[in-house]
């Protein structure tokens, strides 16, 4: 299963900051979309209002519709919980439990909910769902092992798959590759162009050739200085963006001649 | 043509060293002659150990100013001042145990004092025993019994509400003024005296009970007010040190905040937490005041801490020693009261050693 998701008027705040200004924009369903831009643009901070999860700091809130399939993610009475079970995300830094196995890792989304599952379904999800992040004959043999103990390309695949035991619509990647070195980058990148048969993904990034390798459509972020808001630049087709970009700023940030 | 350099026998680069064998030739002259200082005032073994000591740092410091310099002797200076504040530091522990060790090993080598109770135990019967030579009789088993019951209530009172108060300024407050007045009393409460917490718990089952209720329930309530603000403050430190990322990670995969806490959160603080509530035993288990004005002094072993008064082993110690059983003959009271001191301190040593097991045990298992 795959959503789309049409953004309109999304303005974002911590406090009386705004940190993001006006976003409007349509993710495909079935597709790569990647998040380009300077530090400090908001484009993290944009990923995070895609499933709720920017409003876990203190003081952070959010203006504007986020419409997934239709259903607006900030209309009254929706609850974000039900909201992240259905746009999953992976972080920047591998952060699996440290207090679990690989095994528990996976199942984490089934576990700490406390669904009832079958032993043989349990495992299913796990051999499925760590084979979908390729990483199932890595650690077949070592399941009950701690997800601490892998390697961080590893332990981020491990979070890709933990992310989609749960069956989500929508993964949200928070820059994944970059704490890790080019061969787990690689592992990663393949992994993403596998799930875009089956999920909407998108991918925050500050590798352009990233950009270029793994998406279908780039939409690229800038801010006007400090202290004022991001704002959505331009966002087409990745071709579109790296070889004929509309904007002088954007022709500027691929090019390396920024800042 | 490359010709290879000889190594010189004697190194610039170590040029004004003292010789290694300085300090050993500085320490033993030191004591010969704080030796014959000592013998012209009137030899004494500590007066003999601290000269040495002050003459061997002096020398020493000195010896290194004159030949290697000023850096070198303000080294050889910090350390001989950081080791004599360890010294120092170290002997009223050593001396403490020694001297219990000494004097409680008697008793608590005693058949029957691990257990039986004083009951029956008179002025009489330790007269007959000094007497006749005869064993001491009379133990310390109700006071151990009640000691445990007494620390064991206190604790199951002590760490839901002090672990729940943890998790509400950690992970709900946020900082916010409520949060900060809590914060704020816990401290207060930290430095609470004693017999503070003794007179409130007194006072309050008196009020509600009637005045006079002395029960061992009284005194756990009593030990509480000790023991919350320690778990509160150990587990508050142990959940802000949890990343932020697992919990992110939680909400992320749709999980609810309170199944974060208890799911992620708290498993991966658990071996903290476990470690600080048991250094929160060990430092109440050995309250004496509290006791003294919640408990009352028995001399019976009762296991009922909702009735009756109940003895424990800091207020064994204390009767023993202020009263004796029997006024004329006051040496088998002392030998239970060393006996006891002994026992609680062993008592303190477990929990310590279970606190660093516990630690171990809950820690987050890493490996591949």
């Amino acid at each position: 299963m795959s959503k789309r998701i049409d953004v309109s008027d999304l303005n974002v705040y911590y406090g009386d900051f705004r940190a993001v200004e006006d976003v409007n924009i349509t993710l495909d369903a079935k597709s790569v979309t990647a998040f380009i831009g300077p530090s400090g643009c908001g484009k993290s901070t944009f990923l995070r209002t895609l499933n709720r999860m920017h409003e876990v700091i203190p003081g952070a809130r959010v203006e504007g519709k986020v419409l997934l399939d239709g259903d607006n993610l900030y209309g009254d009475g929706v609850d974000p919980v039900q909201v992240r079970s259905q746009i999953g995300m992976v972080f920047q830094r591998p952060n699996p439990f440290p207090t679990m196995s690989i095994r528990d890792n996976v199942l984490a989304g089934v576990k700490l909910n406390s669904r009832r599952i079958s032993r043989s379904d349990a495992d299913d999800l796990v051999e499925g769902s760590l084979r979908g992040a390729n990483l199932w004959n890595e650690v077949k043999d070592r399941l009950e092992k701690p997800g601490s103990g892998l390697s961080g390309g590893q332990q981020q695949r491990l979070c890709i798959a933990r992310a989609i035991a749960v069956a989500p619509d929508v993964i949200l990647m928070d820059e994944p590759c970059s704490a890790l070195d080019p061969i787990s980058t690689l592992a990663i990148e393949d992994l993403i162009n596998e799930l875009k048969d089956e999920y909407t993904v998108v991918i925050v990034t500050h590798n352009m050739q990233q950009a270029a390798r793994v998406s279908d459509k780039t939409a690229f972020f800038n801010i006007a200085g400090t202290g004022k808001p991001g704002k959505l630049i331009e966002f087409a087709e990745t071709a579109t963006i790296f070889n004929n970009p509309s904007e002088k700023s954007t022709e500027d940030y691929v090019s390396g001649r920024f800042g | 043509m490359v010709t290879l350099m000889t190594e010189r026998k004697r190194s610039a680069l170590t040029r004004g060293r003292l010789p290694k064998y300085t300090p050993h030739v500085i320490a033993v002259s030191a004591v010969v002659v704080a030796a014959a200082l000592m013998s012209l005032v009137g030899f004494n073994i500590f007066g003999w150990a601290v000269l040495s000591a002050v003459l061997f740092a002096t020398a020493n410091v000195v010896s290194t100013a004159l030949v290697e310099g000023r850096r070198k002797a303000t080294d050889k200076l910090a350390t001989s001042v950081v080791a004599g504040a360890f010294l120092v530091a170290l002997l009223p522990l050593v001396s403490v145990i020694w001297t219990v060790l000494v004097n409680g090993v008697p008793g608590l080598l005693t058949p029957g004092f691990l257990n039986t109770s004083m009951n029956g135990v008179t002025g009489a019967v330790d007269n007959a025993s000094v007497e006749n030579g005869t064993p001491v009789l009379g133990g310390a088993y109700h006071a151990l019994v009640g000691s445990v019951l007494i620390t064991l209530w206190a604790t199951i009172i002590s760490v839901p509400v002090g672990l729940l108060t943890a998790i509400y300024l950690v992970e709900y407050g946020a900082r916010n003024r409520f949060s900060k007045i809590i914060t704020f009393l816990v401290d207060v409460m930290t430095g609470i005296p004693s017999i503070v917490a003794g007179l409130f718990a007194a006072a309050f089952f008196a009020m509600i009970l009637g005045p006079g209720t002395k029960t061992g329930f009284v005194a756990a309530v009593a030990l509480s007010v000790l023991m919350i603000p320690v778990v509160v403050r150990s587990s508050e430190e142990m959940l802000k040190i949890v990343p932020n990322e697992l919990r992110e990670a939680s909400y992320a995969l749709g999980v609810r905040k309170w199944r974060t806490i208890i799911k992620v959160v708290i498993p991966t603080a658990i071996s903290g937490i476990a470690s600080g509530v048991t250094l929160a035993i060990a430092r109440v288990i050995g309250e004496t005041a509290p006791l003294l004005v919640t408990a009352g002094f028995a001399t019976t072993i009762n296991m009922n801490v909702f009735s009756g008064w109940m003895a424990s082993l800091p207020t064994l110690i204390y009767t023993q020693i202020m009263t004796p059983t029997s006024p004329s003959n006051s040496d088998p009271s002392t030998q239970r009261a060393w006996a006891a001191a002994l026992l609680l301190i062993i008592l303190v040593m477990l929990l310590n050693l279970g606190a660093r097991l516990v630690a171990r045990i809950f820690a987050p298992k890493t490996g591949r």
